[in-house]
């Protein structure tokens, strides 16, 4: 190693002769820093999404890599965020990826003590029975007077404001259908 | 705003760059006010009154922008001499009726009309929170209405306006708000300063206007405010709501709520809508203006998007098959039915009641009172595991085997994990795409309920019982794909946007809807997001590409139109109302509106129409009336019918406050929805005895750094590390009056509950001066719960359970309790303090407070200003 890339090694030298002078870009590099990649730059695809928690809704872009969330960035094409995204759009990857999210279906049977385990399409059976069941048992054709009623007061549904229009829509229409009258969501609260 | 919705704030910061002056008013200094030019401590449950203030001091002065208001609000519109106001009945307008604590809005009418057509008794209407969508859909006023444009007739709006605000005085603010009269000049004089042609100003809330006894009222204050100032329509103006969920204004549009149909149609009511027609006559109201008009449209393209071939002219297109409202069905009605044992099945799609809605303890009992819950979320929450770790299992209110309650927890895809819209807090919607497959068990909630709908229907398929009908006749025959069979959230939109049924080509707009069956659409307000077959709200031009407007960017609803009533941003001859302020105007050459944004009016009706005599839908708006959903195409000051509990705001008094009203002998508002429950108990409050024993004022609300009820945000570690606590905020003066110490416990105690956090002693929170005493507040997060990282008392435990008459959501920003130091204690011992402070404070369960307190005279209230 000359003198001269030694002395090109340190960075305060770099800082003060280069074009870094806060040392906070290329001054402060490493061998090793100099030599990493960005995970954008590897990611196999790029979602165009938007920040799930408040209704700013900040524009987000989602990198994947090996079909797994790699990283999560503000995008710098929204006129609504440009670029930004607070503590909690920031902490979106980890709300995708944390090992707290559940990824099965869980079960306590009445007066149960504990979970324990279900198949999805068991349940998904299972849910059917009961919502027909409490259907039947509740089901108001007509009130006193013989005007129609159509429903059922046994079944109440409650939240929508972290879902998609897409899924409210079907909810609504399926509830509705159903005569389920009691659906509700966050804002009422 | 810059906590709760910090990205919102940069464009606030922008204005301020700018020349913007910000003004912050709120009981607690915040982020926001670290960064506001000023900041005024309120005390909490006292907006009407510092808003109030603002009136007056705009019509005392004579500072509202004249040609606007006498143009395009019903300032000069003369209301019927049976009118009485709150100067002549100690608080209560004309009308009240004391049997249900209601209002017969018969004596509000406008003159000359023979009576308001109202569909509905106001009972009802409280029943089913119709007040507000009566209000959306321009409550019935038809015909013509007599006016004075000088303003001078004694009973024009105007001047009714000015009797009602009379006593809101500088004087008055500060002794009910605590607000120093310096300080309300800043505010009033730079309001007034930067509106008018030149200038615009802009209003911003967000819960803690809307979770009170008086929500609606304090909204409808600031909309006199920016109405009287010409500060609606127009660039730099408005009355801006700040949602606090992703789709949170979808979820209100295309409702997941018990009153309301897509695109803010009603749920029909057994006795006011039997049928089609009659459901459609009380939301077009035949005669009156505007584009409520077209109701039958709307409805029908509805019932065609809901069941298909099945819906047809001659039978009403099954509009018989639609479930009948009889009375309240909300959230909280549910939670005391749960208690009551009424209730059998509970689906929680995303939403963690056990922390977040008010009076916690009756939401965790409820669910313990069930037949069957099922839990869809990306988190164990606490409303999924209250059987098993909730505060109840240690004072033993609920124990595991004795717990009936069959719960399924069935994991969510996140927002990266399916595709679909969201609705943000500006109306615009924005698609998502997909970016991974969700794991294991987890599906989107289209997933849930498609294939719900699928298995139902599948079992009944042979049914021959009536009732079934709507669910096979149900139009439910969405593509699917993918190894999970997941159906096409595309197809879902695109029904939703409607589409020609023969030709199967998307509507462009809502007006291309036909009432005859021969076109479909799901939400007659989102028409035009699939236009010509394109996914609009997939729209991705760079905001750095485009105009201020972004045009190109999402879809807003409706037709794309960024700021609503955009008419009112040019005067009535059509032109702008200053150079600078150029937003959308009538261009004379080409005979159109046009501008910088969708002209929100018809593009072709130039300012000069004039309707006939008779005329009524859209054709009764007038060239120059802005307002075009309302009955009469004007900005009201003044509702002549529709808002529940008046036709003006008045300052009410929170139901839990150490305050009497200082304004009226009426302490709170006189038709708030009250729930008589044992479980529901309340503080007293004056005229009523025994308010000392909860003596402090609290209130909540978010931090940057945690969401909601902690189920998005107290299980993802970087945030539980940034606000790992549950903790209360307290003044310096409160900690040495009831000795607390920094980062010490503490603990509060309402007649639910008693909570406790640890101490920050700030300056942050003042104590003020009210009525000539000194009112001590508290503040609390209401994030933290017993699941996730990060675990805490949950602040909402400590409300009741009060609404607002017009939309019935809780009062939860405001309520009194007792601060003590030290940790609460633990099982029976905890009980045993609850109930004590409830014997202290006179046990009200059967005592609740008096809904008219008009008749207690005492030297504080009632003052003759
Ligand atoms: S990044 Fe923050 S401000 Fe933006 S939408 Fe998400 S939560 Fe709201």
């Amino acid at each position: 190693m000359g003198v001269r890339s030694w002395f090109e090694g340190w960075p305060v030298y770099r800082q003060l002769t280069g074009t870094d002078p806060l040392g906070r870009g290329a001054a402060a590099k490493s061998d090793g820093s100099r030599a990493l990649t960005a995970r954008t730059d590897t990611a196999d695809s790029v979602a165009r999404s938007v920040c799930p928690y408040c209704a700013v809704g900040c524009g987000q872009r989602v990198f994947v890599k090996d079909g797994r969330v790699s990283q999560i960035e503000g995008d710098p094409d929204s006129p609504i965020s440009r670029g930004r995204l607070c503590p909690k759009g920031s902490a979106s990857k980890s709300l995708v990826t944390s090992p707290l999210r559940q990824t099965t279906v869980r079960y306590r049977r009445p007066y149960g003590t504990e979970w324990e385990d279900l198949d999805l399409d068991t349940a998904l059976n299972m849910i059917a029975d009961r919502v027909l069941a409490a259907r039947d048992e509740t089901w108001e054709d007509v009130d006193a007077e013989g005007r129609p009623l159509n429903r059922t007061l046994g079944i109440s549904s409650l939240g929508g404001a972290t879902l998609d229009n897409e899924e409210n829509y079907l909810i609504k229409k399926l509830f509705t259908a159903m005569g389920a009258l009691q659906i509700e969501n966050q804002a009422r609260i | 705003m810059a906590e709760a919705h910090p990205v919102g704030f940069q464009w606030v910061m922008e204005a301020k760059r700018r020349g913007a002056k910000v003004f912050h008013v709120d009981p607690r200094f915040t982020r926001t006010s670290a960064l506001a030019d000023s900041y005024l401590p309120i005390r909490a449950g006292t907006d009407i009154a510092l808003l109030g203030g603002v009136v007056r001091y705009i019509l005392d002065n004579e500072l509202d922008f004249r040609e606007y208001v006498v143009a395009y609000t019903n300032a000069a519109t003369i209301v019927t001499e049976e009118y009485a106001d709150t100067e002549d009945i100690h608080g209560l307008f004309s009308g009240f009726n004391d049997d249900n604590a209601t209002y017969d809005q018969a004596s509000w009418r406008y003159q000359g009309h023979s009576q308001n057509q109202t569909t509905r008794d106001s009972e009802t209407q409280r029943e089913t929170a119709a007040g507000l969508e009566n209000e959306s859909h321009g409550a019935p006023v038809g015909g013509e209405t007599e006016r004075d444009e000088t303003l001078q007739h004694p009973r024009c709006v105007y001047q009714i306006l000015k009797r009602h605000f009379a006593r809101y005085t500088p004087e008055m603010v500060e002794r009910v708000c605590g607000i120093p009269q310096e300080k309300f000049f800043e505010l009033a004089r730079a309001w007034t300063e930067n509106s008018g042609r030149d200038r615009t100003g802009m209003l911003v809330y967000s819960v803690g206007w809307t979770q009170h006894s008086v929500g609606v009222q304090y909204i409808r204050t600031g909309a006199i405010i920016q109405l009287l100032l010409g500060n609606v329509g127009r660039p730099g103006g408005g009355v801006m709501a700040l949602r606090g969920h992703a789709s949170i204004q979808g979820s209100t549009d295309i409702p997941t709520l018990f009153n309301l149909l897509p695109g803010y149609l009603p749920m029909p009511h057994h006795a006011n809508h039997p049928t089609l027609d009659e459901w459609v006559d009380s939301i077009a109201h035949p005669g009156q203006k505007g584009f409520w008009g077209n109701a039958r449209t709307y409805g029908v393209n509805l019932l065609k998007a809901y069941w298909g071939d099945a819906a047809t002219a001659d039978n009403d297109y099954c509009y018989g098959y639609l479930p009948r409202m009889t009375g309240d069905h909300g959230t909280y009605q549910q939670v005391l039915d749960m208690i009551d044992g009424k209730l059998k099945g509970y689906f929680l799609l995303g939403q963690n009641p056990a922390v977040g809605s008010a009076h916690g303890r009756a939401q965790r009992l409820g669910m313990a009172n069930l037949d069957w819950l099922v839990v869809r979320d990306l988190f164990m929450i606490e409303s999924a595991t209250f059987w098993q770790n909730a505060p109840e299992i240690e004072t033993g209110e609920i124990a595991p085997e004795r717990c009936r309650t069959e719960v399924f927890f069935l994991p969510a895809a996140s927002h990266v994990e399916k595709e679909g819209t969201f609705t943000q807090t500006q109306r615009l919607l924005q698609w998502r795409e997909k970016a991974v497959e969700p794991p294991g068990d987890a599906r989107s909630e289209l997933w849930f309920f498609y294939h719900l709908g699928r298995v139902i229907r599948e079992r009944l398929a042979t049914s021959t019982k009536p009732r079934d009908r709507a669910l096979l006749d149900l139009a439910w025959d969405y593509p699917t794909h993918g190894p999970t069979d997941e159906p096409s959230a595309e197809a879902v939109l695109r029904e939703i946007n409607g589409y020609d049924v023969a030709t199967g080509r998307p509507l462009a707009s809502f007006t291309e809807m036909k009432d005859d069956g021969s076109t479909v659409g799901g939400c007659w307000i989102y028409t035009g997001v699939y236009a010509d077959g394109v996914n609009q709200a997939a729209r991705r031009k760079p905001g750095s590409e485009q105009s201020l407007v972004a045009p190109e960017w999402g879809w807003a609803w409706p037709a794309n139109r960024r700021i609503l009533y955009n008419r009112a941003s040019a005067d009535p001859d059509g032109n702008p109302w200053s150079e600078r302020k150029r937003y959308v105007w009538w261009d004379a050459d080409k005979s159109e509106w046009t501008g910088y944004d969708v002209p929100d009016f018809e593009k072709t009706k130039p300012p000069s129409y004039r309707p006939a005599h008779d005329a009524s839908g859209v054709a009764g708006i007038a060239g120059d009336d802005p307002f075009i959903l309302q009955g009469d195409g004007k900005g009201w000051l003044y509702a002549p019918t529709g808002v529940l509990d008046g036709p003006m705001p008045t300052h009410y008094e929170p139901v839990e406050s150490p305050v009497r009203n200082p304004l009226y002998r009426q302490q709170a508002n006189p038709t708030r929805k009250v729930y008589t429950h044992p479980i529901n108990t309340l503080n007293p409050s004056p005229p009523q005895e025994h308010s000392q024993v909860f003596p402090y004022v609290f209130t909540v609300s978010r931090l940057t750094e945690h969401h909601t009820a902690g189920g998005m945000s107290r299980t993802v570690s970087p945030l539980a590390e940034l606000q790992p606590e549950m903790f209360v905020e307290v003044s310096p003066e409160l900690a040495a009056l009831r000795g607390l110490s920094h980062l010490g416990w503490a603990h509060l105690v309402t007649s639910r509950a008693a909570v406790e956090a640890k101490v920050l002693v700030t300056d942050r929170v003042t104590p003020l001066r009210v009525d000539g005493r000194i009112i001590h507040q508290v503040w609390l997060p209401y994030h933290f719960g017993y699941e996730g990282l990060v675990t805490g008392d949950s602040a909402n435990d400590l409300f009741g359970i009060t609404l607002d008459p017009n939309v019935l959501i809780q009062e939860s920003k405001v309520g009194t309790c007792d601060v003590r130091p030290g940790r609460r204690p633990r099982g029976q011992d905890l009980v045993d303090l609850v109930v004590d402070y409830r014997r202290r404070s006179g046990n009200l369960v059967h005592r609740y407070p008096p809904m008219v307190t008009t008749d207690v005279a005492d030297s504080s209230s009632d003052q003759e200003a």
